[in-house]
């Protein structure tokens, strides 16, 4: 399965969430794990999602949640699973 | 997974500047030899823009997926003067040339191997190439020349010493700028992938990647949580995060290879400054306790950083190679330049550093009239810390004609600036002009 992490963090606002998820559903992009909380009323938000289906179009996918982040005020990393693997677990 | 070390990574690459600082593909020229020196340029050429020509867009597409910087992509070649064993200076440029053009095609930052491997004596492509390396280097943009001058083998080649004493001085009298694309080495390594020095060594295979990792932004943010803590406890906290670091260089390393179907080569963990804030060897050092970096003190603290890394890095690639250490270029680092600039850092006590980390004089400007028996008799200096110390070391040394002691000099980019340091005004010259060979020292008769 090949997996990517989508980071989010910015200001807190209604529809964060929604956004993001709306956003992954449209790529058919399966939400694995979800991690969020609020810090010092920073949203933050960790995904581990599965990107199999659309693995040729990685491109595309974190283009279109850029553009979101943008648009909601917050930012969105979208990588690869494997380099938080390497660098954190032996 | 944990999101605090999610979010750690994050950091890393957001705010301490954790960059594959390069991507260098090593590329043999053997197979390109001609005896007619234009044949030889083309065949280099399309070699070079073969098997290089996905390197730039594998390295960015990489970059994006992965959220990790790679800074810059590069090409070394088998050292010119092997495959140009039979050409005369003045045709050296037609390789010169190739390899600069080759790698304008393909879109790298650099290509480096316009080299000679001189530690123990010259032949007929060595000596040509040498005396090319004024023109070459001016008359391209991207092409980077080492020669190495000694080993612990071999011992000093103290001819050669001599004449890339007055060939660093031409070159400064054509261009304030050309002189850092130069370096003079003793143990050159063959898998460096760090310019200017990398060149591809004759016993690597036909085509490889080799990786440049650099952090010293999250060693020194790392270090902040450790303050006044024993200094054991400064080196365990080192090892760990030059691990983290040399992972994300061993992962995309082998992923590089993987996508451009070549063999992967090695990894090399060094700390590698640039001139941002933030990016320092320097303020590692002040970390650990100096108040700053040329102080009594900084040789202890670097050798301890140098042998941490190494420590550290060894268990997390597969293979470690190249220079794998501390660099400490003076014009690349804002803390380097800011100690030299109030006069805590000295050439001297540069040298005495470069004795306990992984290079050398590196990216220091000097008067231009300093004389050519001064900069050799520098290499000189170098050369013996390395082959006694079974390690490499190197010069590049920049003079800067019409420039005195203090001024500036911008070099661009991640070349940074550096102010021209004062050098010992007494004469070296009748040691130099001895010539001859500098036997190898006892302990490297191990057969």
């Amino acid at each position: 399965m090949n997996k990517a992490v989508v980071t989010v963090v910015g200001q807190d606002k209604p529809g964060i969430i929604a956004g993001v998820a709306a956003n992954l559903a449209q790529h058919q992009v399966n939400i694995l794990d979800v991690s969020q909380t609020i810090m010092d009323d920073i949203f933050t938000m960790s995904m581990l999602v599965n990107l199999t289906q659309l693995d040729k179009q990685f491109n595309l996918l974190q283009d279109d949640l850029n553009a979101l982040g943008e648009k909601l005020g917050v930012e969105i990393h979208t990588q690869r699973e494997e380099i938080f693997k390497a660098m954190q677990q032996v | 997974m944990d999101t605090s070390q999610i979010k750690e990574t994050i950091n890393m690459v957001a705010e301490e500047h954790l960059d594959i600082r390069t991507i260098t593909m090593g590329i043999s020229l053997l197979d390109t030899i001609d005896s007619d020196p234009k044949m030889a340029a083309k065949k280099i050429y399309n070699k070079i823009t073969h098997y290089a020509k996905d390197l730039v867009q594998v390295a960015d597409q990489i970059e994006r997926e992965y959220g990790i910087p790679i800074t810059n992509k590069r090409i070394s070649v088998t050292p010119i003067a092997l495959i140009a064993g039979n050409t005369s200076a003045e045709d050296m440029l037609y390789y010169a040339h190739a390899l600069d053009d080759a790698a304008k095609a393909v879109g790298v930052d650099f290509i480096g191997g316009y080299s000679a491997l001189v530690q123990k004596g010259f032949n007929n492509g060595d000596l040509a190439l040498i005396h090319s390396i004024p023109k070459a280097l001016t008359e391209t943009d991207l092409v980077m020349s080492s020669i190495n001058i000694g080993s612990t083998k071999a011992g000093i080649n103290l001819d050669a010493i001599k004449l890339m004493g007055e060939t660093i001085t031409e070159v400064s009298t054509l261009s304030n700028t050309a002189t850092a694309k130069l370096v003079v080495f003793a143990n050159a390594v063959e898998d460096n992938p760090f310019m200017a020095g990398a060149f591809h060594g004759v016993s690597e295979p036909d085509v490889v990647i080799n990786v440049g990792v650099s952090g010293p932004g999250v060693v020194k943010r790392t270090l902040e949580k450790v303050k006044q803590q024993p200094i054991h406890i400064v080196s365990e906290t080192i090892k760990k995060t030059a691990f983290k670091i040399t992972r994300v260089g061993q992962m995309v390393g082998a992923l590089a290879a993987e996508r451009l179907g070549v063999e992967f080569g090695i990894v090399d963990l060094s700390l590698a400054p640039t001139p941002a804030r933030g990016d320092s060897v320097a303020e590692v050092l002040e970390e650990i306790g100096l108040e700053q970096v040329g102080t009594h003190g900084t040789t202890a603290a670097l050798m301890l950083l140098n042998d941490a890394v190494k420590k550290g890095g060894v268990m997390a690639s597969q293979r470690v190679g190249g220079l794998s250490g501390a660099f400490i270029p003076l014009s690349e680092d804002a803390g380097m330049i800011d100690a030299a600039q109030e006069g805590t850092l000295s050439l001297s006590k540069l040298e005495a550093m470069t004795s306990v980390c992984s290079v050398g004089l590196d990216m220091i400007a000097i008067p231009g009239d300093t004389p050519a028996t001064t900069i050799s008799a520098m290499i000189a200096d170098e050369a013996a810390i390395g082959v006694q110390n079974n390690k490499t070391t190197a010069v590049r040394i920049l003079p800067a004609v019409g420039k005195s002691v203090g001024e500036m000099v911008d070099y661009g980019g991640l070349l940074g600036t550096s102010p021209v340091m004062p050098v010992i005004n007494k004469s070296s010259a009748d040691f130099v002009n001895r010539g001859g060979h500098i036997p190898a020292p006892i302990h490297s008769f191990k057969n």
